[in-house]
This record gives structure tokens, sequence and C-alpha cells, in this order.
């Protein structure tokens, strides 16, 4: 039987669809050999269209998460291939399914709180008065019923109880 | 044309101020009709939240569009991410009304509506395509003859097809800002190479986008420049504080000063490098003052 998330999702039909463009690829490695991150970590982004929407395997790779999101492969790729765009479908298949790592976590819970993935600190604060600006940005940090308002729309989109899925492993497989 | 409202987002105004001083000034002092947007929050940065939930990231950046909507001007911003989420997301709501109904559900919940009215803008090209270099050039008081390695980072110019900004391998319109202000923006290898700090990987792979950034900093090293200049907080974070983090890694050493662009910028228009949080103490930014400052001696 076909394997499914949380929610009841056809896993591999979502990704089929995710990935669809991909099944133009004709290998060439144009991606592999424009990619960054590729010649320093293990991210082999070849490879990871090769598989897209072919394996529900690829949802736990750690791959997915060693791309800085630079558009470089999908700019040259002669296929015209949305790579980057395919990519950030499967990681989004993947966050669903609960595998999230866990300084991604942390990140999402400072949106949620303060309405800034880098909220203020007490050093920023002093260095903003220092050059002479107010001691809070213009910001959600400023306006507490933009904070709220925002807070509001999180839950309203299910982000919250979304972050703290946990399918029990993270993509690099350790335990959550 | 519209009016501009300042997006602030995370880096600028809660680690970098600096610039969001720089920016200020410099848009002040070029008499470009610009005022806060109070009550923004996180764009949301495209790496993590665009990844995560694409109907979470639509909707908290759809606010913050919405809250720029109301003033009837267009949201100019300072970071490359927050431009690529506040862009993308303003070119969806305008060209998918699925998408639209669905985030404009979410924003009745806070008796907000987005309607796709407004731009967004980031500093570089609105100052290369509104203002332009020549009008710069004219308003420098100071000439700053340094040679520059210019980093435009990913997010401004692509995903080509949607930034309509030009072609990523060559493009010209940041050099051509920085060469307005009497400075030489040296060619170098990887200069379309990421900073590494992007989609979620300085966050959860730091020691990875540290090898990134390393490649990129070797190759600006080897072109002999007295700063970098970019574009976005998180290249210059990732550029800036990284060499302090790869000193500490592997002990290689770069000593190579970071400036965003209005920082620089606010240098030309004559402001002193304390009011634009560039920040003397540190040696290698000392220097440059003092090699500008010799310049300036010079001249005399």
């Amino acid at each position: 039987m076909e394997e499914k998330d949380a929610d009841g999702n056809r896993l591999l039909e979502n990704l089929r669809d995710a990935s669809a463009g991909a099944f133009k690829c004709i290998q060439c490695g144009i991606c592999s050999s424009s990619c960054p991150s590729g010649r320093h970590t293990n991210l082999n982004i070849r490879k990871l269209v090769k598989i897209a929407g072919r394996t529900t395997e690829i949802l736990s790779n750690e791959e997915l998460w060693m791309c800085t999101t630079c558009y470089n492969c999908q700019e040259r790729c002669p296929r015209n291939i949305d790579i980057v765009d395919v990519l950030l479908k499967i990681r989004a298949i993947s966050v669903h399914k609960g595998i999230i790592l866990p300084e991604h976590r942390e990140v999402c819970q400072m949106l949620i709180e303060k309405g800034h993935a880098v909220p203020i600190n007490d050093a920023n604060k002093e260095k903003r008065i220092e050059i002479g600006l107010e001691e809070l940005p213009e910001t959600v940090h400023k306006y507490e019923e933009g904070l709220e308002e925002v807070k509001k729309l999180i839950n309203s989109c299910g982000f919250e109880e979304l972050i703290q899925k946990k399918e029990g492993t993270d993509a690099r497989g350790a335990k959550t | 044309m519209k009016g501009l409202s300042l997006f602030l987002g995370c880096l600028v105004p809660n680690r970098y101020p600096g610039i969001e001083m720089a920016t200020k000034l410099c848009l002040a002092k070029l008499d470009i009709d610009c005022i806060d947007l109070p009550g923004a929050s996180c764009c949301p940065a495209p790496g993590v939240f665009r990844s995560f939930d694409r109907t979470t990231w639509m909707t908290l950046a759809s606010r913050n569009i919405v809250l720029s909507e109301k003033m009837e001007r267009d949201v100019l911003t300072i970071c490359n991410g927050c431009f690529s989420t506040l862009e993308d997301v303003n070119r969806i709501i305008k060209n998918d009304e699925i998408a639209k109904a669905e985030v404009n559900a979410h924003l009745q919940k806070v008796d907000k509506e987005i309607k796709g009215k407004i731009d967004v803008r980031h500093i570089i090209e609105y100052l290369y395509e509104e203002y332009g270099p020549e009008k710069i050039r004219s308003s420098v008081e100071r000439q700053l003859k340094l040679r520059v390695a210019v980093h435009y980072g990913c997010h401004l110019i692509k995903p080509t097809r949607d930034r309509g900004l030009g072609g990523f391998e060559r493009p010209t319109f940041f050099d051509e800002l920085v060469t307005a202000i009497g400075a030489t923006s040296v060619e170098y290898p990887d200069k379309a190479a990421c900073c590494g700090a992007g989609g979620g990987v300085r966050s959860a792979l730091k020691e990875s986008s540290l090898k990134m950034t390393e490649a990129k900093l070797s190759r600006i090293k080897e072109s002999e420049v007295d700063c970098i200049v970019n574009s976005c907080p998180f290249c210059h974070m990732q550029l800036d504080s990284g060499q302090n983090e790869i000193k500490e890694m592997k002990g290689t050493e770069f000593d190579i000063p970071v400036l965003h662009y209005t920082q620089l910028l606010g240098l030309a228009l004559g402001f002193p490098p304390e009011m634009l949080g560039i920040d003397t103490d540190i040696e290698k930014n000392n220097k440059l003052m003092e090699l500008l400052d010799s310049q300036t001696q010079n001249e005399k």
C-alpha cells in the first residue's frame, strides 16, 4: 500500500506532482557543477533531481537542507527544470511529514513568539541607542497589536501545529 | 511613481542597526520619499519558512505588504531575503487569484485584505533604475577611491525569470552604483557565488555554510580589495561574522572589511563612520577609515 503522511496524503503522488518538471532531466550535470554547496557538502543536486518524484526516501535525505537556494542550477539548466522550486516543494512535503531539523524548529519558534526569525537582544538595543536610533525598531517589536495579528495569522495557518509535528527522526536520522 | 515605505526585516534592525541608520541617512540626503512601515514583522525569511509551509509564508508576507498598501506606497527592502519573499509573494498575489483568495481568507481574521496594488523594490535596483548612477555621482561629497569586491548575493537577481533585472552571469548595475562614488569594482573569480548562508543552511548546517564562505573569501582575498560591499544583511553577516567563525574553526584570517552598500554610500555622502554603524574599534575597519582619511588629506 502506498505510504501516506499523518494527514493521509499520498506521499509519492505529492512528490510526483512536485517534481513534474524533473522528469525532463538528461543528467548532464550542469546543475552539480554550478552548485556552490556541492563543492563542499554531500549535496549532489543532479542525483536529487534524478530521484525526485520516484521515491519517498528523498524525504529524509539531509541533502535537501544543504541547498542555499542560490538558483545557479536552475538558471543554467539546459532543460529549463525549475530545480530549486522543485526542491522547495519536496522540503515542504518532508516538513509536513514531521521531518524537521531541530535548529529550524528553533527559528520557527522565534517567529511564533516574537514575529521575527531573529529578534532583538539587549546588546543591539544598546547599539541602536548609541547610533541615534530608538531602542526598538518600527516593527512588531514596538507594536504589540501588530504582533497579536501575526500570532493570529500563524494560528489561522496552523503553523505551530505543523512545526511541532514529529515523525520520530529528523533529516539527520536522529531521534526527535 | 509612488513614495516608499522602509521594510526593515529582522537582521537590519536587530543585528545591524547601523545599516538601518545608513539607509535612512542616505535616503534623506538623496531626497527620496521613504517613511517607516510601522508594525511589520519578519518577511518571513524565504529559506526556512517558504520551505516549510507556503500558505504561512504567503500570508505573513501579505500582511507586511498590506501595511504598505494602506499607505499607498511601494515597499523598499534593504535585504535580498526580504526582497525575495515580498517580491515573490506580491507577484503571486497579482497573478494568481486562487492564491490571493486563500491568503485573504486568513487576512480577513485580522481585518486585512491584500489587493496587489503596489510594487516591492530593493534599494540597489531602485537606486539604479529610479535614481541613477549619474545623480549619485553628482551627490557624492567624498570620493572613495577604494578597490571594492561587489557581492550581489543570490536573491537580488535570481530567479532571473521573476526578477527581470537581466542575466545573472555578468550583471553590472550594482557595480555601476559602486563606481559612481569613485571606487573601483574589482572583478574576482566566483563573483556570482553564494555567500553560503541562504536556504536555512547557516541556521542548521553552519560548518557547511562556512566552507562556502571560506571559498568565496579566499577568491576575494586573492583579488586584493579594500573591502567587500553587499546588498543584503544576511550575506553581510555571513561574510563579516563568518570571518571570525572561520578564524575560530580553522585559524584562517581574512581581515577584509565588509560594508552594506548604504554604509559605503553614506561615507561618500559625507557621513562619519560611527553614524553609519561602521565599528572602528575593529582593526580592519579602522584601517579602512585611515586609508580614506589619508586620501582626503592628499587631496587637500
